[in-house]
């Protein structure tokens, strides 16, 4: 079946399965493979993108759930709150393997637009439903007030 | 896995390079000066802008070997850290071996300890052959050249390295080219150098086998079988033709599942859910854990093979101690879960295929895929990229999902691409679990607090056997996997017995991060603790007692010890509710002590503080040794705390992460990392932060609550998490 959808800045048509998790068609029908799979349960945030300026898992999200909402991937995020999550992942040497951090970004950038100065407790709560098998966790928690800090000056 | 960082090993391995070097270089035949890109050697590319490439032949799973094996050559060539680029080696084992293996491989933490010297002599030959064309062309003698940012010059003269690659890759380089001194390292050692992935992979650029899309691909995924040992009788994919997007079915050759091919990911899922098998139990294994664990510890009476010491003389030892303790240990299997469920594409070719992979072992999987697919090894390539985490998975004796994916190719007529993707379920469900295992320790102390017996038993199922790797990593019946760190211990135990018997199941085994040490750092350790409690001392005085420094391995031990005690204030009092514990091990020729500390609320335990002390040799690059041993620290802890993969009537009772529930965020406080300033041969880092880190929290909890916890994991035995 036909959808339209709001990816990133620009509408696009997608032929896909009623019912197919966003996830899904993010990374087959449009190849933005940033957004990554890594249980299809939102148990682990892999999949996190925004919608509607909020975190959202797409595995969970389906297509039919996003026909009027705004939908950016790790490819299209913008803005001072973005760029300074990105500068402070790549200043600590956050990431390992790499592939649970376009999730965790997306959600960092969702905390900090909430958030500006979160406390490790705001952190812990925030960051609990993505999970990073190479246990990041303390470069994450430096990074976000790192970003923190930066974006107060 | 079973690979000794020997400094026998890593003088034969810098040995085996200056022939590489040689063959590299002339065989580089043709070039254009200014044109082309130029090989010089197997490892390092020069483009005709003068910009370097690194060839790993390491591939990266986040453990930053790309990082530390660029740093080598880029360290010897003066460039620019910045700009170097890196590429994944093709399969290609006559240039890119595992010199501590003897195949393309990356695992048993080896990637810099066998590459340093081949890495350094690979840019150092390289610099050489650079200066020698550049002096050629300027009439100037080389001594005059020097090279700065990847810039050659000499008085007024100054070149970038591609306006001399043409000449250079005519010149042989001496087969022991000179290394720079160590004290005019800019790199090695340098704390402020980036990550090489650290931006491709926070911007989405990175490119994992996931993410691998090909014309014309279309996507299987494995009706796995349900119990391990099971086959397929039939199946009944008619259901499976109502759902959007199906292709087809097949019956993977080997019985042991059913391919299900879709025109997206989504809808193969979806098909699958559709499908009924029929299985033949006949051969499958049954058991629930209860009855695993029983049988397995029925084993320990009468050990099959001796592995150390006399047994008889560490009963009498420990008849006649003042003191006895008898202590099981019960460790679960443990999936490896990497982020990246497994996956890879199968693309043809005009000769054969492409395989895309995260790939750990790309000359295992070449061999595999041709001999599957009947084509010639050599017109099977390898495409390496990023893997999304591996903690030993990819790795594996049959390639498992590599040759699902070979099968599921031939299936479908070897005409189209295909890209296998397994689930998180298939993950959990479908094998290579470090292997389940009991110990009984049974350890006598006399009057003074000495260890005057140990009698250790152990059951586990080998991971070796069976494989093509037993000829080399079993010994005397004896998988050397299955007692690594207990029966080689560091510690003066003179009066040690290790008796082994194999447990049999058909459910896969595999090395998991640390592999046998990711089980004996917590017998060890805690039986360690729990002797020093016996014997009335502290943890650290006693352990310190039996590393009296007889050996170079002794002195290491102790000084990591040592040095976490310090770093943590061992013995400055906690508040109220609080404990610590401390463990140290030594695994892949890496030395490292941790200290954790807990508080209590009611029945909550919560991590606190983690100080670490590594000793790993020389250090290439600090943070990344630092990021291993924070990662190795969570890895050990998530597992420890609340992880295990149990079987009811042979079937798993997990399925997905809200039932093998991974470490989050909240759960781990501050990591300190301290590291020991050596010269020593660079030694593993991917896994030895692993081995002490159970043990670390079994011991603050004990020293906490004075609960005792030896069956793992601790979520089993009423120890909460806040």
């Amino acid at each position: 079946m036909n959808y339209k959808i709001k990816i990133n800045g620009t509408t696009k048509e997608v032929d896909v399965a009623p019912g197919t998790p966003l996830l899904w068609v993010i990374r087959d029908s449009l190849d933005l493979t940033g957004t990554k799979f890594g249980c299809g349960v939102a148990s682990c945030g892999a999949c996190t993108v925004h919608v509607d300026g909020s975190p959202v898992r797409s595995c969970q999200t389906f297509i039919e759930d996003v026909s009027d909402q705004e939908i950016i991937t790790i490819e299209g995020i913008d803005g001072k709150v973005a760029h300074e999550v990105q500068k402070a992942w790549q200043e600590l040497d956050v990431v390992q393997c790499g592939y649970c951090q376009s999730g965790q970004i997306m959600s960092a950038i969702g905390l900090l637009s909430e958030t500006p100065k979160p406390t490790d407790e705001n952190i812990d709560d925030y960051m609990s439903g993505n999970a990073c098998r190479c246990a990041t966790y303390q470069r994450i928690r430096a990074a976000i007030h790192l970003a923190s800090k930066n974006l107060e000056g | 896995m079973n690979i000794k960082s020997s400094r026998r090993d890593f003088l034969k391995g810098s040995l085996a390079t200056g022939a590489m070097l040689v063959i590299g270089l002339n065989s580089d035949g043709v070039l254009a000066a200014g044109t082309a890109d130029a090989t010089l050697n197997p490892f390092v590319k020069i483009s005709s802008d003068g910009s370097l490439t690194v060839i790993l032949k390491h591939f990266e799973m986040g453990q930053g070997t790309s990082t530390g094996l660029t740093t080598l050559i880029a360290e010897e060539l003066d460039v620019e850290w910045d700009k170097v680029q890196t590429e994944f080696a093709p399969a290609d084992v006559s240039k890119y071996a595992n010199l501590m293996m003897g195949m393309q491989g990356t695992g048993g933490s080896t990637s810099i300890a066998n590459s340093y010297l081949q890495y350094r002599k690979a840019g150092a030959a390289a610099r050489e052959v650079l200066i020698r064309a550049a002096a050629d062309k300027w009439g100037v003698a080389p001594s005059d050249i020097r090279i700065e940012k990847g810039i050659l010059k000499a008085g007024n003269k100054s070149a970038h390295f591609g306006e001399v690659i043409a000449e250079a890759a005519k010149l042989t380089p001496s087969a022991e080219p000179t290394l720079k001194k160590s004290s005019d390292f800019k790199l090695i050692g340098n704390t402020r150098i980036h990550r090489k992935d650290h931006i491709s992979k926070t911007n989405g650029k990175a490119i994992f086998a996931l993410d691998v899309k090909v014309p014309g691909m279309v996507y299987v995924v494995i009706l796995h079988k349900p119990q391990f040992g099971a086959k397929l009788k039939s199946f009944d994919a008619s259901k499976a033709k109502n759902i959007e997007g199906f292709i087809d079915a097949k019956a993977l050759p080997t019985n042991e599942g059913v391919a299900v091919y879709a025109n997206s990911t989504w809808n193969a899922l979806q098909a699958r859910e559709a499908i009924v098998a029929d299985w033949d139990l006949s051969k499958a294994e049954m058991r629930s854990s209860d009855q695993m664990f029983n049988d397995a510890t029925a084993l320990l009476d009468n050990p099959a093979y001796s592995v150390r010491g006399d047994r008889e003389e560490a009963r009498k030892g420990n008849m006649s101690a003042a003191k006895k303790l008898d202590i099981e240990f019960r460790l679960p299997f443990l999936a490896h879960a990497p982020m990246e469920p497994q996956n890879c594409v199968i693309e043809p070719t005009k000769t054969g295929v492409i395989v895309h992979d995260g790939c750990q072992m790309p000359t295992l999987v070449q061999q595999m895929v041709a001999d599957i697919l009947q084509l010639k090894t050599e017109n099977v390539l390898v495409n390496t990229v990023y893997a999304g985490g591996s903690f030993g998975r990819r790795a594996n004796p049959t390639s498992d999902y590599v040759t699902e994916a070979a099968m599921a190719f031939s299936l479908l007529g070897g005409k189209t691409p295909v890209k296998l993707v397994w689930s998180r379920e298939d993950d959990i469900h479908a094998g290579y679990f470090r292997p389940l295992a009991v110990h009984k320790v049974s350890v006598g102390l006399d009057n003074q607090g000495t260890i005057v017996g140990w009698d250790h038993r152990i059951a586990s199922k080998s991971i070796m056997k069976g494989t093509f790797l037993e000829a080399m990593a079993v010994q005397n019946n004896i998988d050397n996997s299955s007692t690594e760190g207990c029966a080689d211990t560091g510690y003066e135990i003179p009066s040690m017995s290790v008796g082994l018997s194999d447990f049999i199941t058909p459910v896969t085994a595999l090395w998991w991060r640390s592999v046998g040490h990711s089980v004996t750092g917590i017998v060890m350790e805690v039986t360690m603790d729990m002797a020093a409690k016996a014997a009335g001392e502290d943890p650290v005085d006693f352990r310190l007692k039996m590393l009296p420094g007889n050996t170079p391995a002794q002195k290491r031990m102790a000084n990591v010890l040592k040095m976490a005690a310090d770093k943590a204030d061992w013995k400055k009092p906690l508040p109220a509710g609080w404990g610590r514990g401390i463990a140290v091990h030594e695994s892949f020729g890496s030395f490292v002590a941790e200290v954790i500390e807990i508080s209590t609320k009611g029945d909550d335990i919560k991590i606190e503080r983690v100080v670490c002390a590594v000793d790993c040799g020389l250090i290439i690059n600090p943070d990344v040794v630092t990021a291993q041993i924070e990662s190795g620290v969570g890895y050990g802890l998530g597992a420890a705390m609340r992880n295990q993969i149990s079987f009811t009537d042979g079937i798993i009772d997990q399925s997905n992460f809200p039932d093998y529930e991974p470490l989050r965020i909240a759960d781990i406080g501050k990591i300190d990392v301290y590291q020991v300033k050596s010269d020593e041969a660079p030694s593993g880092i991917g896994e030895p932060g692993v081995p002490p880190s159970g043990p670390a929290l079994i011991n603050a909890i004990a020293d906490a609550t004075g609960k005792r916890v030896t069956y793992l994991p601790l979520s089993e035995n009423g120890v909460n998490f806040a």
